[in-house]
Parts: structure tokens; C-alpha cells; sequence
């Protein structure tokens, strides 16, 4: 594969809380239009690595990073670059659904709105809930609250409210944890209809739902003298099923330490 | 140990696989005896004890599906448990080429005058050792014993030509024996299978060990 076929690239990043690292010297390419999941034990960095995809470690005061994060080629955290706007482009999609307490409707016009998007509002959200496979099922009360939707519903909106603001990517930071396993199901589904349009990176601890859905996977370790670091990364049906690295293979398959 | 459990389903499936191996190698001895020795009772045990041999490998076979099920197995688990369903029927249908010899003995009965070609004995030893070094490089997941398996088929075939033709240069010297001949040509032709699905077997232990479906290397490269 060439650059191009890159969406996200990192290079030689690395990310600190104060003094103590998180991530340590992570090269990583995400493939455009396909889902990449990033899967570790506990306390890997997976979480803090797919913050820096969105610069949302910028809220976190006492994080910091080094090396580069490129989106199409630009880097993310180079002095000219506005993270509002990168949120935009790449949106992000968190573990418990968080809808605002408003309607439907207002749920997923809430960032274009603020972006002052001058189309037709309503075409744009009924499109973006179309596109999250939500529309049929609220279609009649978008201006119930959104807090009246199940979880697996709310999360759906959650990704209908990020669509609605046409991003390029889409993070999703254990999307399904909080997720009964048809709600989850639906959720996967809608990954790979999504991954058409969109590049998606997915944090998850679940290693059957990254095998199930995703197209690359990323698997980050920590040990004692290093944390956060990148194993191997190769796509999915050649990890779970002949991983490179025993130590993948001691993960993956549940004996890990 | 995280998943000792599941460890332990595992290994005593392939003990069982191996077990499932022995039983086969049995009767395909048994089979070979009865024959040179039209000794038509021990060809009727080798039939009736097919029955447990097919059960034998059902058991196995809803053992990994069952593991499948509830282990969501992954990687190495994940080839082993389908490689111990394919040597599984593998070993089934070497079993049931006993069994086709055994009733080949029966057909053939007591009386009959045509003594029985060497070579076969020599081929059923053949597969029999190729069976025990393919189930051997299963258990110390050994690909280089594997190849050796692979290897050996090319001998075992050598000796099935040679055994046809010489069956049928006894088919023209004494047409009387045609039909007995017949029969001999059919438990070559059980021999040979039986050699081959080892090879399948050495296959799947090559899968188990490299993840590589199919022939470990490709035949340009083979000695």
C-alpha cells in the first residue's frame, strides 16, 4: 500500500501524563474506508492512542505528546491546526452513549448548527439517522427526548450526531461495552456499512467483536520497562488466525502472562 | 495459567485423536492379517468394530464443536481444534478402508487358491508407519517429520503401480484368477488411500504449526 491508501499515519508517537508515558513510539497507518481495531490489556495506551487521532488528549492538561499524528498527510498537532475542526473531520464515538438531554432532532442537528450549516437541516438529519440505522425506529418522535431511546438506540444517535457534521473518520472508543450483545450486533453491522464511506478506528477490549468487524488490527502491549507500545499490526483474519508475534498469539488466545 | 481449563479440553482431544489413530492402525493390521491368512472371523471383527471407529470420531467432532462454541477459540486453538475435526475424519475413512478389506476378505473366503501379492503387506506397512510418524508429528508438532510423511507417499504409490501391474500380468497368465485379482486390485487401491490420507494428516499438522493451508512447500522445492 502507498501513503494515499493512509488515512491516519503515526509516527514515532509517543504520549506522556506528566512523566509517565502511555504511549511509546507507535508507528501506525490506518487504512482509508476500512476499520482498524485496536486491541490490548488494560492500561496498553489503546485509549490514549486513539485520543490522539482527534487531539482530544489537548483535555487533558497533563498529557503530552511527541512525534507525529498525519491526517491525509497533515499533521495533526502542527502549530496552524484548529482541533475544533479537526473534531469535525474526526469524529468520535465514546463507551457509554451520551446523548444531550434534548430531542432526537436536536441531538443530531447540534453540530451543524454550531458549525452555522446553512442547508436544509432537516434532509441533513434525517440522512445522518438514515445512515446510523436509526431513522425507522424514530422517525415518528424526533422530538421525543433522546434520554426515551435505548441504549443501543442512544448509541446509534450518538453515531447519527457525529455523521451529521460529515466527518472523514470516525473513533469509537468501546462503542458496545455498555451494549446488550443484539444491540452490539447492530452496532457492527453499521460499522462495516459505514466503513464504505467512512475510515473507522475502534478501541476495544473485545477481541471477538474486533475480529468480527474490523479489517486491520492493531494489538499494543505494556511491560514493565516500556508501556503502550505497538506488537503487531497486520489484518484481522491473519492475526486471529496466525499472529506473527507469540506474544499476539498469548493475547489473543487468552494466556496472556 | 489463564484458561487451564480449556488447555486441558484440549489436550485430552488430542489424546483422543490419538486414541481415535491407534484404533485405525489396528484395524488396518487386522485387516492385512485377516487376508494373508483367510482368517474370515478376524475380517468380520475388523467390519464390526468399524462401528466404533465412526462413533469414535463423532464424539471428537461434537467435542470441537462444542469447544468452538464455547471457547471462541482463536489462532493456534483455533487450527488445532480444526485440524483434530479433519484428521478426525481423516482417520475415519482410513478406518473404514480397512474395513472395505475386511469384507474384501470375507468375499474372497477361506478357499481361495490365489495367494495373496506381497507387495500389499509391504504397502499396509507403509501407510501403517506413515499413520503412526503422521500422528507423531501432530503430537511433538514437528512439520520436518511431517514432510518425511509427504515424502514417503511417493513410495507407497511407486509400490501401488508396481503391485497393479503385476496383478494384471496374473490376470493374463491365469484368467481363472481374474476375479480374485480384482479383489487384490481394490485392497491395493484401499492401501494407497490409506497412505494418502496420512499425508493428509501430515498436512494439517503443518497447518497447526505455520498457519499455511495446504501443501507446506511448493513441489519445486521438495527433495
Amino acid at each position: 500500500m502507498q501513503d494515499q491508501d493512509f488515512i491516519l499515519q503515526t509516527r514515532g508517537l509517543s504520549v506522556y501524563y506528566d512523566t509517565k508515558k502511555a504511549v511509546t513510539d507507535v508507528d501506525l497507518d490506518v487504512v482509508r474506508n476500512r476499520i482498524t481495531a485496536i486491541i490490548g490489556p488494560s492500561g496498553c495506551g489503546k485509549s490514549t492512542l486513539l485520543r490522539c487521532f482527534n487531539r482530544m488528549n489537548d483535555l487533558i492538561p497533563s498529557a503530552r505528546v511527541e512525534g507525529q499524528v498525519l491526517f491525509d498527510g497533515l499533521d495533526l498537532y502542527g502549530h496552524d491546526v484548529d482541533p475544533t475542526e479537526i473534531r469535525y473531520e474526526i469524529g468520535m464515538v465514546f463507551q457509554r452513549p451520551n446523548p444531550f438531554p434534548k430531542t432526537i432532532y436536536d441531538n443530531v442537528a447540534f453540530g451543524p448548527r454550531i458549525n452555522g450549516f446553512q442547508g436544509n437541516l432537516a434532509e441533513l438529519v434525517e440522512r445522518s439517522l438514515v445512515r446510523a440505522a436509526l431513522w425507522d425506529e424514530v422517525k415518528d418522535r424526533l422530538n421525543a427526548s433522546a434520554l426515551s431511546l435505548s441504549g443501543g438506540q442512544q448509541q446509534r444517535l450518538c453515531i447519527a450526531r457525529a455523521l451529521a457534521v460529515e466527518p472523514r473518520v470516525i473513533l469509537m472508543d468501546e462503542p458496545c461495552s455498555a451494549l446488550d450483545p443484539i444491540a452490539t450486533l447492530a452496532i457492527e453491522e453499521l460499522m462495516r456499512e459505514l466503513s464504505e464511506d467512512y475510515s473507522i478506528v475502534i478501541v476495544t477490549h473485545n477481541m471477538q467483536q474486533a475480529a468480527r468487524v474490523s479489517h486491520y488490527t492493531a494489538f499494543l502491549m505494556v511491560e514493565e520497562a516500556r508501556v503502550g507500545f505497538l506488537v503487531e499490526f497486520g489484518e484481522s483474519r491473519q492475526i486471529f488466525t496466525n499472529p506473527e508475534d507469540e506474544r499476539t498469539e498469548a493475547y489473543i488466545t487468552g494466556r496472556f502472562g | 495459567m489463564v484458561r487451564a481449563d480449556f488447555d486441558r479440553s484440549l489436550e485430552e482431544l488430542e489424546a483422543e485423536l490419538i486414541g481415535l489413530g491407534e484404533m485405525v492402525e489396528k484395524a488396518i493390521v487386522k485387516s492385512m492379517d485377516a487376508l494373508e491368512r483367510r482368517d474370515l472371523a478376524l475380517a468380520y471383527e475388523v467390519v464390526a468394530e468399524d462401528d466404533q471407529i465412526d462413533e469414535k470420531r463423532f464424539e471428537l467432532e461434537e467435542k470441537c464443536i462444542n469447544l468452538i462454541a464455547t471457547q471462541q477459540p482463536l489462532a493456534v486453538d483455533l487450527r488445532t481444534l480444526l485440524a483434530v475435526l479433519h484428521i478426525a475424519v481423516e482417520l475415519e475413512r482410513m478406518g473404514d478402508y480397512a474395513e472395505g478389506i475386511g469384507k474384501i476378505c470375507m468375499i474372497i473366503g477361506e478357499d481361495e487358491p490365489v495367494e495373496t501379492p506381497q507387495q500389499l503387506g509391504q504397502m499396509a506397512r507403509m501407510g501403517v508407519a506413515m499413520l503412526q510418524r503422521s500422528l507423531k508429528s501432530l503430537m511433538d508438532r514437528d512439520t520436518d517429520l511431517a514432510d518425511e510423511v509427504w515424502d514417503s507417499d511417493d513410495e507407497v504409490d511407486a509400490l501401488y503401480d508396481a503391485v497393479c501391474h503385476q496383478i494384471f500380468l496374473d490376470m493374463g497368465q491365469n484368467p481363472k484368477t481374474i476375479e480374485a485379482a480384482t479383489h487384490f486390485l481394490w485392497v491395493a487401491h484401499d492401501l494407497e488411500r490409506i497412505a494418502d490420507r496420512a499425508t493428509n494428516i501430515a498436512e494439517r499438522v503443518i497447518f497447526v504449526v505455520t498457519g499455511r493451508i495446504g501443501r507446506y512447500k511448493p513441489p519445486g522445492e521438495l527433495n
